[in-house]
């Protein structure tokens, strides 16, 4: 039998797995909430496959080594290495997770050159939206899409989620549409996000990762700051993983 | 194996309050200061022993929030709030405090920090070049050396002066190569120890005495290279720390750059080789020399601060790094603001790797930290033996 390799991106908010065989195919992925005990829910998804070698990343990375005697490494390079094994030739990624937003440039050879990360805060990540989105009282997979369907924008000004909370209670209550309240949060996420690729990169298609990159309406307000393409990889969540699989086997 | 002569630099602070207190007893001085740019030769020539204040940690930042707005940096907070808490065995072991209107917050900082203590504030020039500057610096200086000879009765006369550049040179001397054998996987100091090795130079009473203990150190250091076989294989990744000061309590950064499994084999910050790598000129006119000698600090309150860039240049070539970290402590402007530049610098004319890291003292951030500088790792450590060339 070939050999496998498993790359395990152990998030804020969630958890994927993702084994692929030595030709570098996705043979079986998996995904679990990370909980208040993300040892335990990762030993639940290990227990579901068979490999030769696994690689961790993601903030449980370190623990996760400890306790299964895995590699590590960093979300930057898993991200940048699962990004490119959908798009061979991209040269910056944008990864925005649960409580984490980045922006990678490589090199033509694939090596990471450079990097922006958000900092301790929860501005402009999945986090945010997800509490917006709960704000406003839409579910988070429709969020995107009902912003998109905004007439018009709507400026908000504040990033932090607690700030922005009130911002959006006091725009509810000023009769303003929710939509546009939504689209308006929308917008702040993706100017933080262009900024942060602008710091990294100096243009070209970006490759769009993490669970963020699910939202429709990011995605669109993205290209038209940017004036590039987004390329989305099937199913973005799980490119963390992939790259760490891959990784595992190089 | 720690080299044995280490272990007296582990227990000065320690030791140092009794020391100062007994140099008190005496009917002696003993100034605080918090920055290099209080020059120790002029303290010391008019017969004062000058003490560094705390300032490094985050437990009485809160005391500090009762006065200062919280968006200034945790540096100049933390300092306040030892002060204000009667928590810094130094401030309240010395007679008078010496500030320097280094930024803003600081000099607004010291506003407050006078009432709890008399207070000398040094005014400087913020930029490095003009004549007017110079000229409004020696002023300056010559107007310290007048407050000094008055608090202590004794005259910073020429001769003391030169006597005091001399043991200040001589100590420089012997930290730096310290701290150059410190940075060979050979010695067995870690990063964290070098840092200690650094730190302990503001707790000193009998400084000629201190020197020696360096010279101690360095022979011993020198003994264990040269004994010690060349590494086999890779050594850790070798990074140059730049920014603001660092030391005992915000010393999170060093820590995870450690623990990723790097060293930090240079500090070219403040409490690192700033104060240590130019001499005072021997020849000439003392005070002159002094005077020129703290107006090329290359500090980031200077405006253009090239000289920053220079010798970081220096430092990366003599320490052999393979990138450089500039860690910066939230709300300082000019030292975020000059980030920046440093990075141009740093990846253009260096072709190394760079990474700022803008933080505060407290450890909230602390995973995001790791995340970054084991990313900047993965980035900067290519294979990297021991080379022959190394000293």
């Amino acid at each position: 039998m070939s050999k496998r390799f498993a790359g395990i991106d152990i998030g804020s908010r969630t958890i994927e797995l993702v084994v692929v065989d030595d030709g570098a195919e996705i043979v079986e992925s998996f995904q679990a909430d990370t909980g208040f005990d993300p040892m335990t829910q990762a030993r639940k998804l290990v227990d579901r496959v068979a490999y030769d070698q696994i690689m961790a990343t993601g903030y449980g990375r370190s623990l996760f080594e400890v306790s299964f005697d895995a590699l590590t490494v960093t979300e930057i390079k898993a991200h940048a290495r699962g990004a490119r094994a959908f798009f061979p030739d991209a040269q910056t990624v944008l990864d925005i997770g649960g409580q984490d937003s980045k922006a990678i440039a490589m090199f033509e050879s694939g090596k990471v050159k450079k990097f922006e990360m958000n900092d301790r805060c929860a501005a402009g990540t999945g986090k945010f939206l997800e509490i917006m989105a709960r704000t406003l009282g839409f579910t988070i997979d429709d969020f995107g899409q009902e912003a998109l369907l905004a007439e018009k924008d709507l400026n908000i000004s504040s990033m932090c989620t607690v700030f922005a909370e009130s911002e959006v209670t006091s725009l509810i209550a000023k009769g303003n549409d929710r939509r546009e309240i939504a689209r308006g949060l929308h917008i702040s996420v993706a100017r933080r996000a262009a900024s942060m690729i602008n710091r990294v990169s100096s243009g070209g298609d970006v490759v769009f990762t993490g669970g963020v990159a699910n939202n429709p309406c990011i995605r669109t307000l993205l290209r038209d700051n940017l004036g590039c393409n987004i390329l989305l990889p099937e199913n973005p969540q799980f490119v963390g993983a992939l790259g760490a699989a891959l990784l595992a086997g190089e | 194996m720690i080299p044995e002569s280490y272990k007296y630099f582990e227990s000065v602070s320690e030791r140092s309050i009794a020391d100062m207190e007994s140099w008190q007893d005496a009917g002696n001085l003993i100034a605080g200061i918090y920055c290099i740019y209080a020059p120790g030769e002029l303290i010391r020539a008019a017969g004062i022993v000058p003490v560094g204040l705390c300032g490094k940690k985050e437990a009485p930042i809160a005391h500090a929030e009762k006065v200062l707005p919280s968006t200034l940096c945790p540096l100049i907070k933390s300092s306040y709030g030892y002060a204000a808490s009667d928590t810094c065995p130094f401030f309240d072991v010395s007679d008078f405090v010496v500030g320097e209107t280094t930024c803003d917050g600081k000099k607004k900082m010291y506003e407050f920090l006078g009432r709890l203590k008399p207070l000398y504030l040094m005014h400087l020039p913020y930029d490095q070049e003009t004549e007017g500057a110079r000229a409004f610096w020696e002023s300056e200086l010559k107007r310290f050396s007048d407050f000094l000879h008055k608090q202590s009765g004794v005259a910073p006369t020429a001769q003391r002066l030169a006597n005091q550049i001399r043991i200040h040179n001589l100590m420089r001397r012997e930290m730096k190569e310290v701290v150059t054998l410190a940075a060979d996987p050979r010695s067995h100091l870690n990063s964290l120890q070098i840092m200690t090795i650094l730190e302990t130079k503001s707790f000193v009473v009998d400084l000629e005495g201190y020197a020696g203990k360096l010279t101690e150190l360095r022979i011993e250091l020198e003994e264990m290279v040269n004994r010690t076989p060349v590494p086999q294989g890779p050594i850790p990744c070798r990074v140059l720390l730049t920014g603001c000061p660092v030391g005992k309590g915000c010393d999170k950064v060093v820590q995870l750059i450690e623990e990723a499994g790097a060293a930090v084999v240079c500090m070219e910050n403040c409490t690192g080789m700033k104060s240590i790598l130019t001499p005072v000129e021997e020849n000439g006119d003392p005070f002159r020399s002094i005077v020129d000698r703290y107006l090329n600090i290359p500090c980031s309150c200077m405006t253009p601060n090239s000289k920053r860039m220079d010798s970081i240049r220096s430092l990366a070539r003599d320490f052999r790094v393979q990138g450089v970290i500039d860690m910066t402590w939230q709300f300082c402007h000019t030292y975020n603001i000059e980030s920046e530049i440093i990075e141009q610098e740093v990846q253009e004319t260096l072709e190394l790797p760079f990474l700022h890291l803008e933080t505060d003292y407290s450890s909230s951030d602390t995973e995001q930290l790791r995340t970054r500088i084991e990313a900047f790792l993965e980035i900067a450590s290519k294979e990297y033996a021991y080379g022959p060339t190394m000293n």
